[in-house]
Order: structure tokens, then C-alpha cells, then sequence
């Protein structure tokens, strides 16, 4: 069980304004670590700079004691690091299987062979199967513009692990999800978890969907570790409480 | 010495011009997410409408040039902004930025074909004389335009940080979403600054015609000016259309003089990519982040 | 970015790319009757009749490469028009001056093109996607004033006259006909290459960059690689056309190579369709052809075109592939609407 992804101290200030104030955390290998913390608390902040979207201004990211501070996204993702937005991002003019064929595309072959090669890249079966898994078979030639909501959401998850990533980073996959779907999108997680080994980050505000979920689980608050622990640990904490309720 | 006085006075002259076409230019982009494409045109068209009223109904100068100007705002003010950008906006900036193209070539071309393709005469409303300060020989008509540049552009600035309408226009400009909270009349405000920006140009085009003469094909060098001068001095604020205005002004300026005549439009675009490699938030803005 | 938020989930449209099998059969068969077509469409046409078809075909090609860079990638260039009279003074002087054969000068011309278009754009694109906008405005100036200023190589204003023309085995094609057929066949290549990339994982990656780029660098796609290449592609079918233009008219000044040229090769984008592989033709017909065969509303048809264009803006975006696909919708009774095109 060694750590897959190693963040230390690291900081990030908009103008005068501090989002992040030096965070350190690690990830093991096969976790499901939740990350959570009152609205503006740097949660956002942090995966985008652990993710490249946002260059921090001090500190270190580490991937497999591999330093990828500051490195592009996509090049990122081809390392085996995948990631779903706080808001919905599917490609809406694009059917299911295209959008989880480009999730895929990129992760094998050569600009040359994705030029000459073919249309769908050999992920044709491959989306189908990621497809059915997140019981979305009925709809695979839809536009995924027109799904429901929640269907899209299910689409934006399955997409950020048509690839079979190492490590995903979930920005509030629960958020506008309704009962039923939630239930779906947590067996589906933890399937991936178990079956795979994938090592999940997750920012959630749903508190029962992190608390049953997550193997452990990190308070931030005001841009800074407040807490850390497992889901009965953290939920017991009294600054936890504090810092919940005082806001 | 001399020589270059009267160089640097001419430059911030034509850059007082482009200045207020930039400042147009960025009001419309901030509050409405419009890059103008017709902006020049927007600055062609007014002295041209004025003597086309002039020579279509006899009328005396002044009734001219009030018939003119006045249809001018109307119709490039408020009228771009109800019937181009409303409409537009919802398919999104990229056709919105395609449709200002095809006016501009609708205001060019119909310019031509309505009014003339011949440069015209615009009567000055300065004496054409030049006088002489230390040495060097300065026109009266470019000590004109700065003033009265100048004075529009101070004028708007209390406007727009003293007044309650022009500080409504501004939230409105910075976040029109909290401004809609707090109550501020978003879309009269949009409207507004299109209603502003059709000013802008009419004063620009008053100014600059004298000189220029009034031509179809005026726009072209204008507009891109104007845009240049809103990118260099931060593509977001009005105080950086200024300084990026009187840049490029003076720097088209001296170059015609010093380097080379036939190329003096090149040194302004050479500043515009210099820029943009080193400093691509502009001079006077603020870096903005990478955004998810 | 935008949520739907509850509608639209029981039946969702089908999307085009899941008919692709169909509509991309479709093209092609279009592309291949088109061809066969305007083989022998000017037969009895006369001279300048014919001369019109060939223009038409080659401003296609630049349009083609414009549609590449704004309609599959989102990519607003304001220089397309500058890279065809690159293409077109390259082929000129090449051809012209020093004797050189038009195969190798085509070829030049699109490298060249290729590369200018990769050096723009990487400055460009390492800030923000619509300084692409800003600094293709000023290349384009730039490109106008050497071709006007620089005499001694360009002719200036006077521009560059006694272009030959290209051979095929030998044989000389200096007979409009000739040439024309030369044309189609070279359109019909470059037609068939880009249909090719529009349907490989390039073409996704484009439209992919379209329509989120944040998300597609999520998922590994290498935006700045495939953004630079959508733009320089574009380019280079730019300097493909000029390279067909110049030996066309067999004289070339900088007037059809200025900036307002390049809006307008915008304008018959979005006319035509952006985002559809066939819509560049139908621009081009719209701002070429039409104009040629209504010589008497002369210079008016300028202004007639642009407020077409604007109106089509208003009430469909897509264009006129928009409104065919919405007619045939109608017509066949289905809502397939999303079915066909790119878009």
C-alpha cells in the first residue's frame, strides 16, 4: 500500500485573497479519501492546482514520488490521473459513445495512428461496456446534450474512468443527483474501487453519501487541514462541529 | 527637437482619436461580451451621415450635422444593440463577433454606394492654421482634438465614478449578475453603453474628419487601431484604452516620420504582438487566471 | 457548462454522430457526384462561365480550411485570406520567376502556410484562444502591406501578371476546360482529406476543443496540439487555394488578399454552415458565384450578402446546411434534426 499521490504545503492566493494556505495531505493506494469543509473553503481551489488547471503558488504535488507540480492536465491524464468538474461537462453535441470514446482516444496509439487509424480508435466495445456498467445502454447513440441531468452526470463519471485511471479526483459527483441515481453512482464507485483498485479523491457536501462512502475523510477549512480521520472520527471531532455550525 | 514635438503632438492627436474608439470598443465588451468589428466604421459613419444630410435636404451645418449625429446614436446605439446584439447574444460571442463583421461591411460598402466613393471635404470647426511653440509649427486643429478628447473622456470618467447612474453602469459592467440582485436595471445600463459608445464615435469621427476627410474606407485603419490600442492597454479597462490609444497614436506617428512611411501601419501591430508574448493581459491589466 | 436541467430526458434526440455510418456515406457519395458533375458541367459553358465554376471550387478550398479552424475547432482566424495570397504570391514567383513546377510550388506553398500558421499560433494560443483573433488581425495587415510595399518581389499594386499554368503528363492545360477538370480533381483530393479528418479521432478532438476545451484536456486530449494543428491545417488549405488561384486568374495583385477579404471568407462560413463539411460550398457559391452571375447589382451584392448572412445569423445559426437539414427534417416528418453535418 504505498501513497499514489502525495500533496505538500501547498498555497494559492487570488489577488490578496488566500483559497488555499498550505495544504499537505497523502493518498494511499485502493483509498477512497473524502474531502470536506464549508463553501469557499479551498476545496475547488485545491484539486484544480493538484490537477494543473491552476499553477500554485508554493508547494508540491507528487504522483507515485513522481514531482508533476505545475504539469498540463492533459498530460496529467495520460498519466493515469482523471477527474470530474463541480459542473456537469459532457460534450452535449456528441452521442454517449463518442464522449466516452474521446475519454478514451487519447490513451493509446500516436497522433499518427489516430489520423490513419480507425474512426472509433478499437474503444467502440469498450464504451459499451462502460456504458452498460453505468446502466446507461439504452441511450448510447443519444446526444448526450439531451440526457436528464442525472443521466449526465452518470455519463461525466463514467467518462473519467473509460480510461482506467489509477486515480480519480470527483468534485461533488452527488450534487444535483436525485435519491435513486445517487444510490446507483455510489455502487458504481465502489465496484470501480474494488474491482480495479482505482484510488478515489472526493469533494462532496452530501455528508451521508461521504460518510458511507469514503474510507477516510478531510476537513478543510479556511484554506488549511482542520481535521482528518475516518468517516466516525471526523464526524465526532468538536472543531469539525465548530467549524460546520459557525458558518 | 522641434520636429519631433509637432511628431509627438500629432501622435497624441490621432491617439486621443483612437482612444475614444478603444474606450467605446471596451465599454461594449464588458458590458456585453461584443467585440465590435465594426468599430472603425462606427467612427467612418458619423461625418459621412452628417454630409449626406447635408446634401440630401440643403440643410444649413449645424441642422446637418444634428441629423446626422442624432441618427447615428440612434440607430448604432440603441438599434445595434436591439436589433444585432439582442438577438445574437444567445447563440454566443463567436457569431455575435461574425455578425459585427457583416455590418461592418454593410456600413463600408453602404457608404460607398449611398454617399460617395471619393474622399469629401468636413468642415473644420477650428481655424486650419498652425501655430508655432518653441520652435516647432503645431496645428491648432490637433491642440483641438486633444482638448476636446480629453474633455469627453473626463467627462465620462465623472460620469461613470460620480454619478449614480454611471456607478450603476459600472457594477453592471464589472458583475452583471450581482448587479441584477441589487436591483441595478441591467439591460438599460447594456443599453446605455451602446447609446455611449455611439457618442464616442460620433465625437471621434467629428474630430478626426477635418483631417482625414470623410471616406468610406476610413474604418479600416481606425478600427484596427482602436482595437490594437484596447488590447495593449489591458483588453477590460477604459483607463487602458486611453493609455493604449495615445500609444499607438504616438507610435504610428513617429514611425511614419522616423522609419518608414510605407510601413508605418506595421510598427503599431509589431507593438500589438510584442505585447501580446510579453505582457498578454495588457499594460494597465491585471493577469487573469487559468479558470475551470 | 450549461445544465439542462430536467427536460429532454425521456426521449433524447438521436445524436449525428451515432448515424454517421449513413450521413458520412452521404458526403462522400455528394463529393463523388459533385465531381462527376463539374467534370462535365462546362461543356458549352464558354470561357467565363467555366472560369466562375473553377473559382468557385478553389475559394471552396479556403473556405474548406476556415470551416476546419472556426466550424470543427472553435478557432477564430482573421487571416485566411492572407494565407491564400501567401499561397498565391509563393506560387506566382515560384512558377513564374523561377521556373519551378507547379506540383513542388503547390506543395511549398502549403508548407509554408503550414508553418506560418504553427508560428502564430503558438504565441497566440499559449494565452487565450481569442488572442488567435488579435494576432491573426495583425499578421493580416502585415501580409498586405509587404505585398503592396515590397516591389521588387510582389510587383506592388501592379502585382504579378504571366502566371503559367500547370501540366499533366506533359500536357499543357492552358484551355479553360483543361484547367477546370485539373481543379475539380484537386478540390476532390482535398475535399476527400479533410472528410477523412473530420471522421478520424482528429475530428472529434476538434470539436471536442469546440465545445469544451477545459474538459477535453481532462481527458488527456492535448488541446494546444490539436488547436495548433486545426489552425495550421486551415492555413495550409488556405495556401492550397492561392496556389490554384494564382495560376487561375494568371494574374494576381494584394486587393483579394486583404483583411476585409478574410471577414468576408468568414461571413461564407458561417453561410454555409460552420461545422459542416459540405457548408463551404454552399458559402462559396452564395459569395463567389452568385455575385458573378448577378453583375447587375454590382457592388450592392456586397451589402445583400453581409444582411443575409446576419439574418441567417438571427434565425439559424448553422446556416444554410442548417436550414436544408431543418427542411428535410420537416419534409421527412422525423425529428432528426441533430442527425446529419457536425453540428
Amino acid at each position: 500500500m504505498g501513497q499514489v499521490l502525495e500533496v505538500s504545503n501547498i498555497h494559492k492566493a487570488f489577488g490578496g485573497i488566500k483559497a488555499v494556505n498550505g495544504v499537505s495531505f497523502g493518498v494511499n493506494e485502493g483509498e477512497i479519501l473524502g474531502i470536506i469543509g464549508p463553501n469557499g473553503c479551498g476545496k475547488s481551489t485545491l484539486f484544480n492546482c493538484i490537477l494543473g488547471q491552476l499553477e500554485p503558488s508554493e508547494g508540491s504535488v507528487k504522483l507515485d514520488g513522481k514531482e508533476v507540480t505545475g504539469m498540463r492536465p492533459s498530460e496529467l491524464n495520460r498519466l493515469g490521473v482523471s477527474r470530474t468538474f463541480q459542473l456537469l461537462q459532457v460534450f452535449p453535441e456528441l452521442s454517449v459513445r463518442e464522449n466516452l470514446i474521446l475519454a478514451g482516444q487519447e490513451h493509446e496509439g500516436t497522433m499518427l495512428s489516430r489520423f490513419f487509424g480507425r474512426r472509433d480508435a478499437g474503444l467502440s466495445e469498450k464504451a459499451d461496456k462502460m456504458i452498460g456498467f453505468f446502466k446507461l445502454g439504452h441511450l448510447v447513440d443519444a446526444k448526450a446534450g439531451g440526457l436528464s441531468y442525472g443521466q449526465q452526470k452518470l455519463l461525466d463519471a463514467a467518462m473519467a474512468f473509460m480510461a482506467g485511471p489509477r486515480l480519480v479526483l470527483l468534485d461533488e459527483p452527488a450534487g444535483g443527483v436525485n435519491l435513486t441515481m445517487l444510490g446507483d453512482l455510489k455502487e458504481r464507485l465502489r465496484a470501480i474501487n474494488a474491482e480495479q483498485g482505482a484510488t478515489f479523491v472526493v469533494i462532496e457536501h452530501n455528508m451521508d453519501f461521504v460518510m458511507s462512502l469514503c474510507t477516510r475523510v478531510l476537513v478543510l477549512a479556511e484554506g488549511k487541514v482542520l481535521a482528518e480521520g475516518s468517516p466516525a472520527e471526523v464526524r465526532a471531532n468538536p472543531q469539525v462541529i465548530e467549524a460546520y455550525l459557525g458558518h | 527637437m522641434a520636429e519631433f514635438i509637432a511628431y509627438l503632438i500629432a501622435g497624441i492627436a490621432t491617439g486621443a482619436i483612437y482612444a475614444l474608439a478603444a474606450i467605446g470598443f471596451t465599454l461594449v465588451w464588458q458590458t456585453s461580451q461584443t467585440i465590435n468589428f465594426a468599430q472603425g466604421e462606427f467612427v467612418m459613419l458619423p461625418a459621412v451621415l452628417v454630409l449626406l444630410a447635408i446634401k440630401l435636404f440643403g440643410a444649413p451645418i449645424w441642422l446637418g450635422a444634428l441629423i446626422g449625429i442624432a441618427a447615428f446614436i440612434l440607430i448604432f446605439g440603441a438599434g445595434f444593440k436591439l436589433a444585432v446584439v439582442d438577438p445574437m447574444i444567445r447563440h454566443g460571442v463567436l457569431p455575435l463577433a461574425i455578425a459585427t463583421m457583416a455590418l461592418s461591411i454593410i456600413m463600408k460598402e453602404g457608404a460607398k454606394d449611398a454617399f460617395s466613393a471619393e474622399a469629401q471635404n468636413f468642415p473644420s470647426f477650428v481655424p486650419t492654421e498652425t501655430i508655432s511653440v518653441l520652435g516647432a509649427s503645431i496645428s491648432l486643429q490637433h491642440v483641438a482634438i486633444i482638448i476636446v478628447a480629453f474633455a469627453v473622456i473626463g467627462l465620462l470618467q465623472w460620469f461613470v465614478g460620480s454619478t449614480r447612474l454611471g456607478r450603476q453602469m459600472q457594477a453592471t459592467a464589472q458583475n452583471p449578475t450581482v448587479a441584477r440582485i441589487l436591483g441595478i436595471p441591467v439591460e438599460r445600463m447594456v443599453l446605455l453603453t451602446f447609446v455611449i459608445n455611439a457618442a464616442l464615435a460620433v465625437v471621434a469621427s467629428v474630430l478626426i474628419s477635418p483631417i482625414y476627410l470623410a471616406k468610406f474606407s476610413n474604418g479600416e485603419v481606425i478600427g484596427l487601431f482602436a482595437f490594437i490600442a484596447a488590447i495593449v492597454g489591458g483588453f477590460n479597462q477604459v483607463r487602458g484604452a486611453l493609455v493604449g490609444g495615445l500609444l499607438v497614436g504616438i507610435v504610428d506617428s513617429l514611425a511614419a516620420a522616423y522609419i518608414s512611411a510605407s510601413y508605418r501601419l506595421a510598427v503599431p501591430l509589431i507593438l500589438l504582438v510584442v505585447i501580446i508574448l510579453l505582457k498578454p493581459e495588457g499594460l494597465m491589466g491585471r493577469k487573469e487566471e487559468r479558470r475551470v | 457548462m450549461t445544465a439542462p436541467a430536467t427536460h429532454g430526458s425521456a426521449t433524447p434526440r438521436q445524436s449525428r454522430i451515432a448515424a454517421l455510418p449513413a450521413s458520412v456515406d452521404g458526403i462522400l457519395v455528394t463529393l463523388v457526384l459533385g465531381a462527376v458533375i463539374l467534370w462535365f458541367a462546362p461543356v458549352g459553358m464558354g470561357r467565363y462561365g467555366t472560369y466562375v465554376l473553377s473559382l468557385w471550387l478553389v475559394m471552396s478550398i479556403a473556405v474548406m480550411g476556415l470551416n476546419l479552424t472556426l466550424g470543427y475547432a472553435g478557432l477564430k482566424s482573421l487571416a485566411q485570406a492572407a494565407f491564400m495570397g501567401l499561397g498565391a504570391y509563393a506560387t506566382a514567383l515560384l512558377t513564374g520567376k523561377l521556373g519551378m513546377n507547379w506540383y513542388a510550388a503547390f506543395a511549398i506553398s502549403g508548407l509554408i502556410t503550414f508553418a506560418v500558421g504553427l508560428l502564430l499560433g503558438f504565441p497566440a494560443l499559449r494565452v487565450q484562444a481569442h488572442y488567435l483573433a488579435f494576432v491573426t488581425l495583425a499578421f493580416s495587415t502585415l501580409i498586405w502591406l509587404i505585398l503592396r510595399n515590397e516591389q521588387w518581389l510582389t510587383g506592388g499594386v501592379f502585382g504579378l501578371s504571366n502566371i503559367p499554368r500547370p501540366s499533366v503528363f506533359g500536357l499543357k492545360l492552358d484551355g479553360a476546360l483543361a484547367f477546370h477538370r485539373f481543379v475539380v480533381v484537386v478540390t476532390f483530393i482535398l475535399a476527400i482529406a479533410l472528410w477523412w479528418m473530420i471522421r478520424s479521432p482528429w475530428g472529434r478532438a476538434f470539436m471536442a476543443l469546440r465545445e469544451n476545451p477545459v474538459r477535453a484536456a481532462s481527458l488527456g486530449v492535448d488541446t494546444r496540439m490539436y488547436t495548433l494543428l486545426a489552425f495550421a491545417i486551415g492555413s495550409a488549405y488556405a495556401g492550397f487555394a492561392g496556389a490554384l488561384y494564382a495560376p487561375l486568374v494568371e494574374f494576381i495583385d494584394p486587393s483579394p488578399f486583404s483583411l476585409s477579404q478574410s471577414f468576408f471568407l468568414l461571413l461564407m462560413v458561417v453561410a454555409g454552415g460552420s461545422g459542416y463539411l459540405l457548408g463551404p460550398f454552399i458559402g462559396a457559391l452564395l459569395g463567389v458565384v452568385l455575385p458573378e452571375w448577378l453583375r447587375v447589382v454590382g457592388s450592392l451584392y456586397l451589402i445583400v450578402f453581409a444582411t443575409i448572412v446576419m439574418l441567417l445569423l438571427i434565425a439559424c445559426p448553422q446556416g444554410v446546411s442548417g436550414l436544408l437539414e431543418r427542411g428535410w427534417a420537416k419534409l421527412t416528418g422525423k425529428n432528426n434534426l441533430a442527425k446529419t453535418g457536425a453540428r
